[in-house]
This record gives structure tokens, C-alpha cells and sequence, in this order.
């Protein structure tokens, strides 16, 4: 059994999840602050939308997607900027996926940290002087620090777990497409258990590991200092 | 009051199972899926014995019968795992017969593949193949690049479907140019290249008669229906060869 085998889908997958992660809480910040802000009467219509993954089945979004990266698609006309005919089968692909299935998993922890904040201390910095990108450096970031850290921790272990959208987008290219989850589907069903235990085995603690610091990391934020 | 209630339980489930009896659980190979729900259609007029079909590639549903899935019959795309499974206690013993032989073919929905072997040494995006491990149509598709001395040149490019059915979709998505898939899928269809028997060992596709199936007449009345001349017609017509 080679380790660089098993080494391969791992770092693959560890840094799709880097990647999604860091693209979420750039993207997930100005929609996430929107939904706790707004008064707008579509706010609810747009937090459903953002929240669907949690519901669909992975197979629908799958389905989607692999037309919408396909030659006829969107995803088409940008790989056509660089000479390829799509983006289905290529780690792009799995990085847009990956967004649009994350993306309630970053939008919600984040949501709920802006919203808690109120309007008292925004309106007592403003009183100060502050200016708006002051307000969101200095005080918005400190006070939503547990939700960044919740949608952070938790879209990079969901992105680490995904399987149904790669099975679909995916192709099954070892280095490119083939994460974790498809490594191990595929040792199970050619009858390499050993492979398969090793990489069930790093998913079981990996999975422990983030719910326990998750768990630590939530109550020390939320104890008050001495 | 107890033991009436247990009673009345089991007589229930007996019931229940014998009332399942004329329906029978058959894994299918994916390459097989049009001709094997053309075939339940046929057994059922012919005996009233429903099929219960469950699609996969020949490894994926291997596997589940080593797990203890309920199929009573396996239609694989090789020789390869029926005789594994009379070897492994699985199947009947002597069960095991040639129901197909396979003819892996090149489709395309983009380009044009009068010649295959040029198409393929040609420029390209991406060559759909199943799973070669777990697919007999993507091992036979493995052999075939390398009996042509591509393989090496083509893997870079090469995306694989977790059984033949998905191989298909990738290239009728349009993701995928070309595609190794099986004739039977692409019949009718204009942009397909035969490959020829030479390039990769014969596609024999298996039957076998699980022990689950064994006390099943439905399942037996299966295995005698493929081997008829009524079934045999529909394989042959669905673009395989048969002994």
C-alpha cells in the first residue's frame, strides 16, 4: 500500500477546502452583513435562497452545475478564455461547486455573529467619528470573531466532506477532482479496504477533532472575561 | 396474549414473503440497463414474474453482494467476478454462463469518428472511460489505448465515470468529447467508432445465480429465460454477440 496513494486525495482535498474557505468569508462577509442589516422587504427571500444546499440533495446541485460548467453553459464560454471546452473535470470546477454548496455553512454562523451585534455599539462608534470602514475593522470584526471562526471551521470541514457534487462535476481525476470522499468510494468498491479504513479512519478523527474545537473555541468566546 | 400476537407476526412475514416470491432481485451491469429493462418487460408477459433491476458498475455491485445485498441474480459486464463468486460462496455452482459478449465502441456528440484510432491520436479536451478497476468497459477502454501506444499521451486527459452509464452522460453532456462506452448504449447514434476485437481482450459478460436466488423459481425461470431464443434475439438486436 503506497502512502502516496492515499497522500495524493488528501492534500487535494485539504486544499479545496483552504481555498473555498478563504473565497467564503470573502464573498460570505458583504451577504452576510446585508442579511443581518437590511431592511430590505427580499431579505428573507434572498437568506432562503443562500440556505437551499442545506436542504437540496447534492444530485440536484450536481446536475446543475455539471450543465452550468459544461460546453453550453457559463462555465463553457470562461474555460473558451483559455482554450478549454469546459469546466466540469477540472479543480476550478470543484472550487465553484464547492462555493455554492458551502455557502449556508459560512452565510448563517456569520449572520447570526453580525445580527447579535445590535445597533448600540455601531451608533457609539459613529458618535465618535468613525468612519464606516473603521466601524466594520474595529468594531464589526472583534465582536463577530466566534461566527468567523464557527463558518470558517465549519465550511472547511463540510467542503472536506463533500462527495455527491464531486461524484457528479467531478470525472474522478487523481490529482484534480479524485478529494477524499471519491478515493474512498472508489477503494470500497474495488475491494481495497485497507486504503479505504486508512482514509474512513483520518475522516472519523478529522471530523472529531473539528467539532471538539469548535465546541472549546465557542465557549471560551462566550465566557465573559474575569 | 403475548405469544397469539408473535404468532399472528409470523404468520404475517411468512405471508409476506411468499407473496415477494414471484419477483425476482437482479444486479445488472450499467452497460446492460436498456437491454435488461427490455428483457423484464418480455419475462414479465411471458411468466408474470416481476424483475427488480439495481444498475452499477460490475466491482460497485460485487462489492454489496459480499455485504449481503438481497440480488438473487448477477448480469456482470466480465467472466471475471461470477466465477469470484462461486469461488467466494456467493453463487450456485455451475450457474455461471455467458449471457453477452461486449463490443466497447468510441462516441462522440462532437466530433467526427470515422476513424477512431486517428480521432483519438488528434487533438482533444477530454476521453471519457469508466472506472477501470470497477468497469469491464474501462478496462477493456485501458487496453485499448495501450494496444495503440496512446496511453501514456492520452491518461493526462482522460475523466472517469463511476460506471458506463455515467461514462455515457459525460459525453452526451457534452463535457467530454469522445467516450469508451459500450455499442449497446450508442446504437443508432451517428458518431460512433467500432473498436475492433483485437485492441483488447473479449468482453465476455457473465450471469450468475446467487444463493439467495437459489430456493427462488422466479429467479431460476430468469436464468432459463435469457439463455431462450426469445431473450437471445433482443441481446443480439441490442448490438451484442452471444455463443
Amino acid at each position: 500500500m503506497s502512502l502516496v496513494e492515499i497522500w495524493q486525495p488528501v492534500s487535494l482535498t485539504l486544499s479545496l477546502a483552504a481555498i473555498n474557505t478563504l473565497i467564503l468569508l470573502l464573498a460570505g462577509t458583504p451577504i452576510a452583513l446585508w442579511l443581518a442589516r437590511s431592511q430590505s422587504r427580499y431579505r428573507e427571500m434572498v437568506g432562503a435562497l443562500v440556505s437551499m444546499p442545506l436542504v437540496l440533495p447534492p444530485t440536484v446541485l450536481g446536475f446543475y452545475l455539471l450543465l452550468a460548467l459544461g460546453p453550453n453553459g457559463p462555465g463553457g464560454w470562461i474555460a473558451g478564455l483559455w482554450g478549454g471546452r469546459t469546466l466540469a473535470f477540472s479543480f476550478t470546477g470543484l472550487v465553484i461547486g464547492s462555493f455554492f454548496y458551502s455557502l449556508p455553512f459560512m452565510i448563517q454562523p456569520l449572520r447570526n455573529a453580525f445580527a447579535a451585534i445590535g445597533n448600540e455599539p455601531l451608533e457609539a462608534a459613529s458618535s465618535l467619528g468613525a468612519s464606516n470602514w473603521q466601524r466594520f475593522w474595529r468594531v464589526v470584526l472583534p465582536l463577530a470573531r466566534p461566527g468567523y471562526i464557527t463558518g470558517a471551521v465549519m465550511t472547511f470541514a463540510h467542503t472536506v466532506g463533500e462527495f455527491g457534487v464531486v461524484l457528479m462535476i467531478g470525472g474522478n481525476i487523481p490529482g484534480q477532482t479524485k478529494v477524499i470522499a471519491i478515493a474512498l468510494y472508489d477503494y470500497v468498491e474495488r475491494l481495497q479496504w485497507g486504503h479505504a479504513h486508512l482514509l474512513a479512519l483520518g475522516m472519523v478523527i478529522f471530523a472529531f477533532v473539528v467539532i471538539a474545537v469548535t465546541l472549546i473555541v465557542d465557549r471560551r468566546l462566550n465566557t465573559p472575561m474575569p | 396474549m403475548k405469544r397469539v400476537f408473535l404468532g399472528t407476526l409470523l404468520a404475517g412475514l411468512l405471508a409476506s414473503s411468499a407473496a415477494y416470491a414471484d419477483s425476482v432481485d437482479v444486479a445488472v451491469a450499467a452497460n446492460f440497463t436498456k437491454v435488461a429493462e427490455e428483457l423484464a418487460v418480455r419475462f414479465k408477459t411471458e411468466t408474470g414474474h416481476d424483475l427488480v433491476l439495481s444498475f452499477g458498475a460490475t466491482g460497485q455491485l460485487y462489492t454489496q453482494i459480499t455485504q449481503g445485498a438481497p440480488f438473487e441474480i448477477l448480469l456482470a459486464a466480465d467472466d471475471e467476478r461470477p466465477t469470484r463468486a462461486v469461488k467466494d460462496g456467493f453463487g450456485v455452482d455451475g450457474s455461471v454462463f455467458t449471457y453477452a459478449i461486449g463490443t466497447l465502441a468510441l462516441y462522440s456528440t462532437s466530433l467526427v469518428v470515422g476513424d477512431g484510432e486517428a480521432v483519438l491520436k488528434g487533438p482533444f479536451d477530454k476521453l471519457a472511460i469508466a472506472d477501470p478497476e470497477a468497469a469491464p468497459y474501462g478496462k477493456a477502454a485501458v487496453q485499448t489505448l495501450k494496444a495503440m501506444g496512446i496511453y501514456d499521451m492520452v491518461a493526462p486527459r482522460l475523466v472517469t465515470g463511476e460506471n458506463i452509464s455515467q461514462t455515457l452522460q459525460f459525453v452526451e453532456s457534452g463535457n467530454a468529447e469522445l467516450g469508451f462506452v459500450a455499442v449497446s448504449q450508442v446504437m443508432g447514434k451517428d458518431s460512433v467508432w467500432l473498436v475492433p476485437s483485437g485492441f483488447h481482450e473479449p468482453i465476455r459478460q457473465d450471469a450468475v445465480l446467487l444463493k439467495t436466488g437459489q430456493a427462488n423459481p422466479a429467479a431460476t425461470a430468469f436464468i432459463d429465460f435469457l439463455k431462450s431464443d426469445k431473450a437471445v434475439a433482443v441481446i443480439k438486436a441490442a448490438g451484442y454477440a452471444v455463443d
